[in-house]
């Protein structure tokens, strides 16, 4: 991922190469952790291909944009965290209008199955934690591991992206700080407070079953 | 150092992100801290659940198609473009003939034409007031990053 970070797709482009030719190299050389970061922070494979395909397509049609220093990864991630964000918070809007407009029944039998202990009422006010996390994404499932992704799921946009660099494309503080434009400081600071949320999440629902 | 200090580098050690001295030092902490050693245990325990997690591989075809998609995807945005552009430049100039044609006509009364002119006028105005709104409303709206 380093060499990912560092490289100046800009150099590419000017290689002599056709414009199609340059940036299906830079496609194939990123496609693997463009669809494995969307599908982190969207846990949707459909999902997962389209906005990563988009982001592409967006990339392409701005790359002007990079300007002759810049490293192609961390710019492009940016397109790509900022449409899976729009589309947590659509697909989020879209779920809390489908609860306030469903029968308290449906509703109370959706909360059965994801929350513990909590009642109907509770989950109109409030919108469903995760937003519709798939634990079928995760390879090797078991019941913890479900616990876990649904877990991710429930963890806001902003510490569920440092989770899903650090442990599911395996990147260095330092990276993580190139790809997310900040300090090495605050990515320790978000990974503290992310683990820490995740913990509290994984704790409440053990508390819950347990009741 | 605090314990709270100390808590931003147990994130580090926990992720083997300390050099040689950090690492001795933080161990040193660990070792006179039980608060600190009981959030480290779990933190731990935690990242060798969230470790042994991987996504799901797709099928090879996703990677084998994946750049014709792509490319589909990019020619289909410059088509719908160039097909946007051609369109309102066709709609804009067929429009323009059209009104000239019926001006210039003589069998057309006064009056219709005189309607024509309003109704064509009045839409300019609301297009430039929407627009202007528009315009003025996205520099302005301090929440316009709120989420809904």
């Amino acid at each position: 991922m380093g060499s990912v970070c560092e490289e100046n797709a800009v150099a590419l482009w000017d290689s002599g190469q056709s414009p199609r030719e340059a940036f299906e190299a830079i496609v194939k050389r990123h496609m693997k952790d463009a669809y494995f970061i969307a599908l982190g922070l969207v846990g949707n494979r459909e999902d997962a291909l389209e906005l990563s395909q988009e982001a592409f397509y967006r990339a392409y049609k701005h790359f002007d944009q990079l300007n002759s220093k810049g490293k192609f990864f961390p710019w492009f991630y940016q397109i790509l965290r900022n449409l899976c964000f729009s589309h947590l918070r659509k697909r989020r809007v879209r779920r809390d209008y489908q609860l306030r407009n469903a029968p308290i029944g449906d509703c109370r039998s959706e909360i059965g199955d994801s929350i513990p202990g909590a009642d109907s009422q509770s989950v109109i006010s409030d919108p469903l934690p995760g937003d519709g996390f798939d634990p079928e994404m995760v390879a090797e499932r078991n019941e913890s591991k479900d616990r876990v992704w649904r877990a991710i799921g429930q963890l806001d946009e902003k510490h569920r992206e440092v989770i899903v660099l650090r442990h599911f494309r395996d990147m260095s503080y330092d990276e993580m700080a190139k790809v997310l434009f900040c300090n090495r400081g605050t990515v320790t600071s978000r990974l503290f407070y992310a683990r820490q949320r995740l913990k509290e999440i994984l704790d409440h629902e053990k508390g819950g079953q347990e009741q | 150092m605090t314990c709270q200090d100390h808590k931003d580098l147990m994130m580090a050690y926990l992720d083997d992100e300390l050099d040689d001295e950090q690492k001795r030092a933080f161990e040193a902490h660990l070792a006179s801290c039980g608060d600190c050693a009981k959030d480290m245990e779990e933190f731990k325990k935690l990242k060798r659940m969230t470790d042994g997690m991987a996504l799901a591989e797709p099928e090879d075809r996703v990677w084998d198609e994946y750049w014709n998609h792509t490319y589909n995807r990019i020619e289909r945005g410059t088509g719908w473009i160039l097909f946007s552009v051609a369109a309102i430049a066709l709609l804009l100039y067929g429009g323009f003939e059209l009104i000239e044609t019926i001006i210039e006509d003589r069998t057309v009364g006064g009056l219709a034409k005189v309607g024509l002119l309003a109704l064509i006028g009045g839409l300019a105005i609301l297009f430039v007031s929407v627009l202007r709104e528009r315009i003025y409303f996205w520099g302005r709206d301090r929440y316009k990053d709120v989420r809904r």
